[in-house]
């Protein structure tokens, strides 16, 4: 039985609880004694104290028992993984593991006379819809046998453990209703507990970005020295077959970060003088009206996914721009269909409408007086807004421009099918070039095997770009504070 | 000498105005102004050339070409040995595009011994016809020696052609159909028994490897699974770390960390949160690749951050005097937040929630990473099947090579779009008609 009926079954006594306890709680309402809470507390509190305590024993035991059942057969690998064909150990390790759950799904008679060699076991295995890796070796189904008899015993001890701590929660939630019992104060104690639990989670994520990332960029970084990574100009990861060492490929930061900086570059000289231009003529030109028009039709632009985008540039613009450099040369296009010029414009046309939402707040929060001290000397609107608003604004416009640049290295889908795959280093803007997030897609789809470096440098790039738009976040999310505080 | 003095002296008449370049500062502010209306249109220009594209090549997609035939279903080639009721495999396996085929051949007046001619119809009907007539058979046996009208699908080609998207005048190697098929085309529709039809099939098919069978139908279906997750787990979630980072924190480290942490998480690119997933959920947790429940979980953790800040703004906008009454009649803390804080703040909340969830429908990158980019034919039952999504499915469709997958790709963003815009509005009505100013 899964843990997850256990749970179900806990939950289940803790809602006969409430009811048990909301009525008991009422029937003392009668008594004389005036209640310290509200019947329906003590009902949440036995509720509380039936399932809280046993789900969390249900969640801890889990994870135990399934790293003790590894362990186990861990243990019981090695005189014969050793000179199976099976080269590593975590292989094997994962077949042992899918083959104990596959014999899961068969039925009780199958499993009492079950095969001893895996060719005979597969058919059967077969007709239950499971499909086994061939190199599963016959050693492994009494490992797996002995396993799932392990992990079956342990799940049933903590499910029947979960399931007596849950009844003596709710025993004791019911005994303990008294008319002067805090129950409300109990509850609301829990309640705030979990408030905080669950804000915990933004920093739980983070936690998981930075350790799953630099865990793997370790593994990758013991077969690849990171000077190699870091200071590469090569970028040639050659797809070795599985247990392969000897040809590594070569894996240059350089060419992609050049390729990623330069899209970026573009797309910022797109996207941020048409973006604050269109700020500015909102913030200080335009009626309420036309405001109340244009403005949602630009947050219409922010919130079309960037794959629209991307498909718009392979399929419309790419194709346009090279027929038309062909028809001006009249030869041979200049500029190919997927090109830096390509995906940086069309991802500056993407982050037109986040540099102007950006700075249409930070100019509308320049405080009136500065412009009516402006216009009262006798400067033209725009004199205003060049000499004074802008000025005024300027640190909270560099945070904005810092928060697009961000935005535009860690964009993806525009140049996974507007920018090219080749890793090179060029000036053109008419060539492809490719980004880190181009590579990391690259690395990552498809058939993978997990531990080579070739998907691994997946992780290093990961941590790069992270690492950079962080750093970019952080410094623009403190001007842009630094900035609001000026003015309030 | 004093002439010469009053000479030189400037004529008393009024002073000219001095020159502080008027007129130039005000053409300056005219082009300044010109810039930024410029600007707007820009954006604006680009909006409509990007949607009208897509909608132009999108469109067509809505309506396929079908061909009504005459079909027999001849039992010497469903079940020549007569053993269906012993064997239900044979009806499984029996070869039914040669009955479209023939069914045609009799439409057009071909005989079928004329081998060359046979040989011609090949790809005019889609091959899809031998799912839909098997599962004709296999749910009614009887039509077995029966004669029925069918709608079957043209195949990509001549559904091309019949829209008029492929250029006819071009020699006749050098194009997809060939002179015989546009030939048979025109006295098809001239017989009135071919006709493009809407694409029902586009909602419903999965993914495939011909055009015409391929459809949305099971990336809906996946994408549709991870909006559940995603508000499931982001919802209460979200709500409830901003209910204790606006009412409840205390002025703390702490406190600014979260606060710090969730601005951040806002800004992290997606694929980071692709990483994640892969590295935490597959690999450490063991939950299986191309999994809907992996998608929900990645998109959750991308959405959390949208959903708190939108729900600290609702939070903070209702007013401190509906905190202060409440308490003052003696309502506890928990109390007045639950009871009358939050109530007022849903409008602003379910907003915010909405365009989360936007966010994450058309989100691809992260999805690529876990292995959504899957060959997926099946509806998954669970969120635990192989599943794919409505934008990797468009991904998908733009690596494929044919023109009647760009087709059908535009058809999907045009899907997609409407999907998001019927989103958007809600939230925007939500907000203009719940919104409250205090």
């Amino acid at each position: 039985m899964p843990m997850i009926y256990y749970v179900i079954l806990v939950i289940s006594i803790g809602i006969v609880a409430l009811v048990i306890a909301r009525r008991r709680a009422a029937l003392q309402i009668q008594g004389a004694v005036k209640q310290h809470s509200r019947p329906h507390y003590h009902g949440w509190w036995a509720f509380l104290l039936a399932t809280v305590p046993a789900i969390l024993l249900i969640i801890v035991w889990s994870i135990g028992s399934s790293i003790y059942v590894e362990r186990r057969i861990d243990a019981q690998l090695p005189q014969q993984a050793a000179d199976g064909p099976i080269a590593s150990r975590s292989l094997a390790l994962s077949l042992v593991g899918r083959l104990a759950d596959a014999l899961h799904r068969l039925d009780a008679e199958t499993l009492a006379n079950l095969p001893s060699s895996f060719e005979e076991l597969r058919p059967k295995l077969a007709e239950k819809g499971v499909a086994l890796a061939p190199d599963t070796q016959d050693y492994m189904i009494p490992i797996a046998v002995e396993a799932n008899r392990t992990g079956d015993a342990l799940q049933m001890t903590g499910g029947v453990l979960a399931l007596l701590l849950s009844i003596a929660g709710a025993a004791y939630g019911i005994r303990s209703i008294q008319p002067r019992a805090r129950a409300r104060n109990n509850v609301e104690r829990v309640v705030r507990w979990g408030l905080l639990a669950s804000s915990m989670i933004a920093i739980l994520t983070t936690i998981g970005i930075v350790l799953s990332m630099l865990f793997e960029t370790f593994y990758f970084f013991s077969s690849v020295s990171p000077l190699d990574f870091f200071f590469g100009t090569v970028w040639d990861p050659r797809f070795a077959a599985a247990g392969a060492t000897d040809s590594v490929g070569q894996f240059g930061l350089i060419p992609l970060l050049a390729g990623t900086l330069y899209i970026a570059f573009i797309a910022l000289l797109v996207a941020v003088p048409i973006g604050l231009m269109s700020a500015v003529y909102m913030a200080e030109y335009a009626s309420p009206h036309v405001r109340s028009i244009v403005k949602p039709a630009l947050e219409l632009l922010a919130g079309i996914p960037t794959i629209v985008y991307g498909i718009f540039a392979l399929v419309t613009l790419g194709p346009f721009l090279r027929d038309l450099s062909a028809a001006l040369t009249g030869g041979s296009p200049f500029i190919q269909a997927q090109s830096i010029f390509t995906a940086g414009f069309v991802m500056g046309i993407m982050l037109i409408p986040v540099v102007s939402s950006l700075s249409d707040d930070i100019i509308t929060a320049v405080p009136r007086a500065l412009r009516d001290g402006s216009l009262g000397l006798g400067a033209t609107r725009s004199e205003t807004i060049k000499r004074v608003v802008l000025p005024a604004a300027l640190p909270g416009i560099v945070g904005a421009i810092l928060l697009t640049a961000s935005r535009a290295i860690g964009e993806t889908m525009i140049v996974v099918l507007a920018a090219g795959v080749a890793a090179r280093l060029t000036l053109n803007p008419f060539e492809a070039m490719t980004t880190i997030t181009v590579k990391i897609v690259n690395q990552l789809t498809g058939d993978l095997e997990f531990n080579s470096p070739q998907t691994l440098v997946a992780f290093a790039l990961g941590i790069t770009l992270f690492a950079v738009t962080l750093l970019m976040n952080i410094v623009a999310l403190y001007i842009v504070r630094k900035y609001r505080e000026q003015y309030e | 000498m004093t002439d010469a003095t009053l000479e030189r002296l400037p004529v008393a008449k009024a002073p000219a105005r001095r020159d502080i370049g008027l007129k130039r500062r005000y053409a300056a502010e005219r082009r300044f102004r010109f810039y930024g209306l410029a600007a707007i249109s820009v954006g604006l220009v680009f909006l409509a050339v990007m949607l009208l594209s897509i909608f132009g090549k999108g469109y067509t997609s809505f309506v396929q070409t079908s061909v009504l035939l005459p079909i027999t279903f001849d039992q010497k080639v469903i079940d020549p040995q007569n053993k269906r009721d012993s064997d239900p495999n044979v009806l499984v396996k029996a070869n039914y595009p040669v009955l479209a085929q023939r069914a045609l051949a009799e439409r057009l007046g071909i005989s079928p011994t004329d081998k060359p001619q046979m040989a011609a119809l090949k790809g005019f009907v889609s091959d899809g016809v031998r799912t839909q007539l098997r599962n004709m058979v296999v749910a009614d046996p009887s039509l077995i020696g029966t004669t029925k009208d069918v709608w079957v699908l043209a195949g990509a080609n001549i559904d091309s052609a019949f829209k008029g998207q492929i250029d006819l005048d071009v020699a006749e190697g050098n194009r997809k159909v060939s002179d015989k098929q546009v030939a048979w085309m025109n006295q098809l529709r001239d017989q009135g028994v071919m006709e493009g039809k809407f694409n029902t099939g586009l909602f419903t098919f999965g993914a495939s490897s011909r055009p015409e069978t391929a459809g949305v139908g099971v990336a809906i279906v996946g994408s549709f699974y991870m909006m559940l997750i995603v508000l499931v787990l982001a919802l209460p979630i979200g709500v409830a770390a901003s209910i204790y980072l606006e009412e409840f924190a205390p002025k703390n480290r702490l406190t600014d960390i979260i606060e710090v942490n969730i601005n951040n998480l806002a800004a992290v690119p997606s694929i980071v949160f692709g990483l994640l997933g892969l590295a935490v959920f597959i690999n450490f947790m063991g939950l299986p690749r191309s999994a809907a429940l992996v998608g929900g979980l990645v998109l959750t953790l991308m959405t959390l951050p949208t959903i708190i800040i939108a729900t600290r703004a609702a939070l903070a906008a209702v007013p401190p005097s509906i905190r202060s009454a409440a308490l003052g009649l003696g309502a506890s803390k928990t109390q007045t937040v639950f009871h009358h804080v939050l109530p007022l703040a849903t409008p602003g909340i379910l907003t915010g929630t909405i365009i989360g969830l936007a966010r994450a429908l058309g989100e691809t990158a992260p999805l690529l990473l876990i292995g959504m980019v899957a060959f997926v034919a099946d509806y998954p039952t669970t969120p635990l099947d192989p599943s794919t999504a409505l934008p990797v499915q468009i991904y998908m469709w733009a690596n494929e090579a044919e023109r009647a997958f760009v087709e059908r790709m535009s058809g999907a963003i045009i899907i997609l779009l409407v999907f998001l815009m019927a989103m958007n509005i809600t939230a925007i009505v939500l907000r203009r008609r719940f919104e409250r100013h205090w």
